[in-house]
Order: C-alpha cells, then structure tokens, then sequence
C-alpha cells in the first residue's frame, strides 16, 4: 500500500513539477507581458502543489529523500507525469489546449482527493483545488477567445486540439496503482473523470467554436504512459535543463 | 498598431469598507480578460479583496492646461476648511 501510495504521489507531484517548467519556458516570452505574469503565476501555483507532493511522497518513502531530491536527481524514466505535461509548449494555443486539457482534468481529479481517506492528501488537494479552479477558468477563456476569434487563431488552436487530443487518454487510464489506492478510498478511480470531463470539456469547445476531437487511439494506451514510467523523447531535454545546476553543482543552495 | 489590445485601468480595493483605488494599467482583449490580468499582476500578493477594470478610452480627464482654472479659485479660500472650527479636547485625535 505505502509502495502504491509513493507511486500515486509521485504521479501527482511530478504533473505539477513538469508543467511548471514548461510554463517557466515562457518566461520573457509571452505574447504581451500580462500574459507572461499570468502563465508563470500558473507555474508557480503548480510549482508549489509538486512540493508539497514530492516532500509528501518522500516521507512516505521514508528513505530520506527531500522535494528537491525527487525533482532534480531523478532521471526521465523515473518520472510519473503525463506525456501530456511534458511535451514542448509549440505556439500559445498549443499552450493554452495543453493547459485547457490539464487543468479539467486535474480540477476532477483534486476535486476527488479532497474526499480521500489519507488526510494529508485531502488536504493538499483542497488548498490545490481553489488554485486550479482559476487556472481551468483561465485556460478556458483562452480557448474560446482564439477558437472564436479569427480564422488564424480558430485554425491554431483546432490543429492544437487535435494534436493534443491522445495525450488525453492516459489522464483517466487506470493501472494497479490506482486500482490500489481507489478501493482503500484513497484516490478517485481515473476511469470515473472521463465522463464529467468530457462534458465539460465539450461545452468548452462548443462555446469556441470548435470541434472536439474524436479520436479513439491514445497514447500510452498498451504499453503503458509517462505514469509508468514511458515517455516522450522531449522530457529528457527538459530535465536536463531542468536539473542542470543540481547536477553540476550537487546542493547548492541561493 | 491597430490590433494592439486596450488598455485598461485598474482599480483595487484592498480590504472591506474602503474604497477602490487606482494601482495601475494594463492590456487586455476585454474586460473578462483584463480582470484576470489584473488579478495576476496587481494581487499576487494578497493586496485585494475586489477589482475594477475601465478601459482607459472611457475616461474623461481635466487637462493640466486647464489647472489654473479649475483649481487656483480653491487655493485662497482657506475658511473652505474646517480647521476654523473650536474642537472639544474630548476628540483631539480626530
């Protein structure tokens, strides 16, 4: 149960970990500055649920591995994010689709932890929860304003939909793990947020304008996603800038 | 250029029964937008509990030119304030 448990937060912290260096790449440049503050405001919010995630899961390791330890000396295939979160942020909309996906999803599914039987989840959820209603809120606007803006940015972020759309799949696939932590009442059964995640999601996307893809092929779906450990060849040379200066200089600290 | 977003003012109230205040200006492509903006430039750090946003276009403002005009009257009429009036020593610290 524990090894479940350090495996579930792992995926939890290291979504927020990930997504939060992606959105720090904007950083300088974003389309005007307002929307530069805004993405990595979203960032940092994330930054700061992946900690309390990681120092969580650390303790439940209990072999003395800290939130930094977990984020900056593991390597790719240790990490347990969505292939979702880890690929390239491409133009804005591509941007804002991946985060429009995201943050639906993990809405749903903080929205679920804030039930569960592990009060130290549930509270981290809650609080978490508050902060990624707003980001939902603000991803969705973006979405409808470039899906029913001009055709340029229609077609962008349509082309962005449809791209992103079987990285979605591994959001709510469920493995023993969750399997696991869903009968101890733990963690919400993924396979249940499909549904009210489509929903909402499509009445997003109807609102826009825009088509909501209906590819049934996922990926990750055989042989397993980024929570298991598979992923894209993009979040090596994300971690590698990522983890550069602890691995250079083990421990520093500013 | 023409496609440029407007601008927007800001006006914050930082805590209940006092009144919004002006903290700044941004872009935004409407008024929804600009209020999420202002909530992520202008109260990251706590400073409010409600925004107004005005697009700057909707303001009519005095112009300095005309300051004499509408001002100087004001400055040689001091019985205007109320410092002529005897206070009891009760509200000193009024």
């Amino acid at each position: 149960m524990n090894g479940s448990l350090f495996e579930y937060l792992l995926r939890l912290g290291d979504n927020d970990v990930v997504l939060a260096q992606r959105l720090g790449e904007w950083v300088g440049h974003g389309p005007v500055i307002e929307e530069d503050i805004a993405l990595t405001n979203v960032g940092l919010d994330l930054l700061g649920q992946g900690r309390m995630w990681l120092t969580y899961a650390g303790e439940v390791e209990g072999e003395g591995r800290s939130e930094d330890d977990l984020a900056f000396l593991r390597d790719a295939p240790a990490f347990r994010n969505v292939q979702l979160v880890e690929l390239p942020n491409g133009d804005f909309a591509a941007t804002m689709a991946r985060q429009f996906y995201f943050d639906r999803a993990h809405l749903l599914l903080l929205t679920g932890l804030a039930r569960s039987a592990d009060p130290r989840a549930a509270e981290i959820a809650a609080k978490a929860a508050r902060e990624v209603a707003y980001h939902a809120e603000r991803s969705a606007d973006w979405v409808i304003r470039l899906g029913d803006g001009t055709e340029e940015s229609h077609s962008r972020m349509q082309r962005a939909l449809d791209r992103l759309w079987p990285y979605t799949g591994e959001l709510f696939a469920a493995d023993a793990v969750d399997l696991a932590l869903a009968e101890a009442g733990v963690a919400p059964d993924p396979r249940g947020l499909r549904d009210p995640w489509l929903a909402s999601v499509g009445a997003v996307l109807a609102e826009a304008t825009l088509e909501t893809p209906r590819g049934e092929w996922m990926q990750g779906a055989r042989r397993g996603g980024g929570r298991q450990g598979v992923h894209t060849e993009h979040l090596g040379h994300m971690l590698a800038e990522m983890q550069f200066l602890q691995r250079a200089y083990p421990g520093a600290q500013w | 250029m023409s496609q440029e977003w407007p601008l927007w003012e800001i006006f914050i109230r930082s805590q209940h029964g006092l009144a919004h205040k002006h903290v700044g200006s941004l872009h935004a492509p409407d008024a929804e937008m600009a209020l999420k903006n202002a909530r992520d430039v202008y109260t990251r750090r706590n400073e409010g509990v409600s925004i107004w946003v005005v697009k700057s276009a909707d303001i009519t403002a005095s112009s300095p030119d005309d300051r004499d005009v509408l001002f100087e009257p004001a400055a040689s009429k001091i019985y205007r304030h109320p410092t002529f009036f005897p206070m009891p020593d009760e509200v000193k610290h009024l």
